[in-house]
This record gives structure tokens, C-alpha cells and sequence, in this order.
């Protein structure tokens, strides 16, 4: 459809009229939005590339900045005998979390739930036996 | 450059001309991003002056940033051990120039109350260029504000040209301040004497 303002768009926008491009004003709020993001951030970069000397030093390009020197290496290994802790965890922790709703609705529940929660707890004290006839529960 | 009697008369015209110098100290001066740090009691009126009471945020200075690599601004509150001195002149030169420091309190600027203590640095401006200090024990929140205040007429009085410009625009001064060592007795060198100029006593 052309509207009356159809001539007067094509003076203003270099020939395209807004009728033929309805997508034309989106473009030029992207391309404003660009330039309003990119322009300070360039200003910026010249600004440091051609006033601000750049000076790196041993401190400045330190990884850490807490003020104390770090130590070591970060690519540090975990002992995989960790893994009888996170046992432990699930078996005294998780499955609490799991046993209480289960006995709150303990006389509400089908006999299929009753099975299931069955079987996750025979999965954990199968975890709380291994860890047990490994010795971790001695005290030493 | 500019006259400044052309410049108030164009801006009685409503004609307002300024310079790039100007310009970019204004933009500075006014955007001043303290680090969070604080070493002893006079981080709490730090913290009350960042507060909505005393309301640091009316200077642009209320960022206050937790890493080094995004402050301008030092404002060493509190006593500063000599076990912490070192890493307090490491995080100065982490952060990015130009950077400013305020010695706030007297510890920091003396040592203050305890001055006498075996393992308490007399003052911060032994390792780091002090820009404001503020006396005080601690100092009010008003009195920080002041020193922000002092610090940002000082940045806007900073030429950005010629052989007194600021350290981050002359590349022949380096960025880093040594960092001192545990010594056997005292931080060594107990001093930098390229930024330590005691007063002389004349008697």
C-alpha cells in the first residue's frame, strides 16, 4: 500500500522508501546501538594506544591480586580415594533428605514407590558396606 | 590553548569552550574507583563514607573495586604492619595507572598511636607516592569526602603535556614500586628514598 508520506520518506532516506524496506528503521537502531557500545570502548583503545604508555612489570602482570605471591602450581591432582568421602556423603546426608518425605507419607504411598525407595536405599548401604569392609569407618 | 578571558567571554555569550586537557581530567576526576581495602578501624568510616548517610557516590567514587586491576584509587585506612606492607605496595602496582593513594588516619600516615610497636610501618609514604593525607584517629566520613575532594582538584590541575605530566603519561617512569622484603629486623629497605622525603627539622 502507498502512503501519502511515501515521497517524503524517498527524499529522506537516500532513495529507499520505508514502504519498499519495513525492516530499514531496525537497521539503523542496530547500527546506532553498535556504534553507541563500540564507539567509547574505541576512543578508549586509541586513547591508551597513542597518550597512555603501557608498562607491565612483574607485579602488575602477576596472576593473583591479593597482594601475596602465589605458590605452586594450580594444576594440582586430587587423591581418587576421595571418592569414599562422597559415599559417605550420600549415604549419611542425601539419603536423609530422601528418607523424611518418605516417611511422611509413608501410609499414603502405592506399594511401586515403596519398592523404589527400597532399592535406593539398598543402593546406598551397599555404598556404606563397601566403605565399611574397606576399613574407612575405623577410627584412627 | 586557550586564553581564560576570551573563555569567560565567549560563555557570556553562552558559548562554552573547553580543552582535551580539561576534558579528560573532568572525566577522571569524577570517576575515581577506590580499591576495597581496608587495614585496621578506619576501613569502618571508609565504609560509613561509601554509605547512603555520607553518600561517597555523589563524588563518583563509590565503585569501590575488589580487584587492583580496576581501581585508580588507594585509600590506605588503617595501621599498616610490616607484614602487610609488602603487599600493600604489591596491590599499588597492580592496579593500573594513574592511580592516586590516600594516607587515611594517622597510622597511615605515621604510624600514629602506634608508632612505637616493633612490627607497625611509620607511614606509608615510605614506599608509596602519598597524594592526601588525612589526620584523624580514625577520621570522620566528612574528612574522607574532603580528601576525595582534594584528590579530584588535584587531578584536575594535572597537565597532561610537558616534563611535570603525570607518571602513567611519561613512559620513561616505571609503573612499579619495589616491593620490600622480610628483613631479619626491619622491611628491607625500610625505605624507598626515590619517594621518601622526610621534612628536615630545623632547630
Amino acid at each position: 500500500m502507498q502512503s501519502p508520506g511515501g515521497a517524503v520518506g524517498a527524499k529522506y532516506s537516500l532513495g529507499m522508501n520505508p514502504n519498499q524496506h519495513p525492516y530499514l528503521v531496525l537497521v539503523m537502531l542496530i547500527a546506532l546501538a553498535v556504534g553507541f557500545a563500540v564507539g567509547p570502548l574505541a576512543l578508549a583503545w586509541a586513547w591508551a594506544r597513542f597518550f597512555s604508555p603501557q608498562k607491565p612489570g612483574q607485579d602488575k602482570n602477576a596472576i593473583y591480586e591479593c597482594g601475596l605471591e602465589s605458590k605452586g602450581d594450580a594444576w594440582i591432582q586430587f587423591r581418587s580415594e576421595y571418592y569414599l568421602y562422597a559415599i559417605i556423603f550420600l549415604v549419611f546426608d542425601v539419603e536423609t533428605i530422601f528418607l523424611l518425605p518418605f516417611a511422611v507419607s509413608f501410609t499414603s504411598l502405592p506399594v511401586g514407590a515403596f519398592v523404589a525407595i527400597l532399592i535406593f536405599m539398598l543402593l546406598l548401604v551397599e555404598g556404606l558396606v563397601w566403605a565399611w569392609r574397606k576399613g574407612f569407618l575405623v577410627w584412627k | 590553548m586557550i586564553e581564560e578571558g576570551l573563555k569567560s567571554e565567549l560563555q557570556k555569550q553562552g558559548v562554552y569552550v573547553t580543552t582535551l586537557e580539561d576534558l579528560y581530567n573532568w572525566g577522571r576526576a569524577n570517576s575515581v574507583w577506590p580499591l576495597t581495602f581496608g587495614l585496621a578501624c578506619c576501613a569502618i568510616e571508609m565504609i560509613a563514607a561509601s554509605m547512603s548517610r555520607f553518600d561517597l557516590a555523589r563524588f563518583g567514587a563509590e565503585v569501590f573495586r575488589p580487584s587492583p586491576r580496576q581501581a585508580d584509587l588507594m585509600i590506605v585506612a588503617g595501621t599498616v604492619t610490616k607484614k602487610m606492607a609488602p603487599l600493600v605496595v604489591r596491590l599499588f602496582n597492580q592496579m593500573p595507572e594513574p592511580k592516586y593513594v590516600i594516607a587515611m588516619g594517622a597510622c597511615a600516615i605515621s604510624g600514629g598511636p602506634f608508632k612505637q610497636g616493633y612490627n607497625v610501618l611509620k607511614g606509608i609514604d615510605r614506599y608509596l607516592p602519598v597524594d592526601v593525607s588525612i589526620p584523624g584517629c580514625p577520621p570522620r566520613p566528612e574528612a574522607l569526602i574532603h580528601a576525595i575532594m582534594t584528590l579530584q582538584e588535584k587531578i584536575l590541575a594535572q597537565k597532561l603535556t610537558g616534563p611535570d605530566r603525570p607518571r602513567h603519561l611519561n613512559a620513561d617512569v616505571p609503573g612499579e614500586y619495589p616491593v620490600p622484603a622480610y628483613g631479619e629486623h626491619d622491611l628491607e629497605p625500610p625505605m624507598n628514598p626515590e619517594v621518601w622525603h622526610p621534612p628536615a627539622i630545623k632547630r
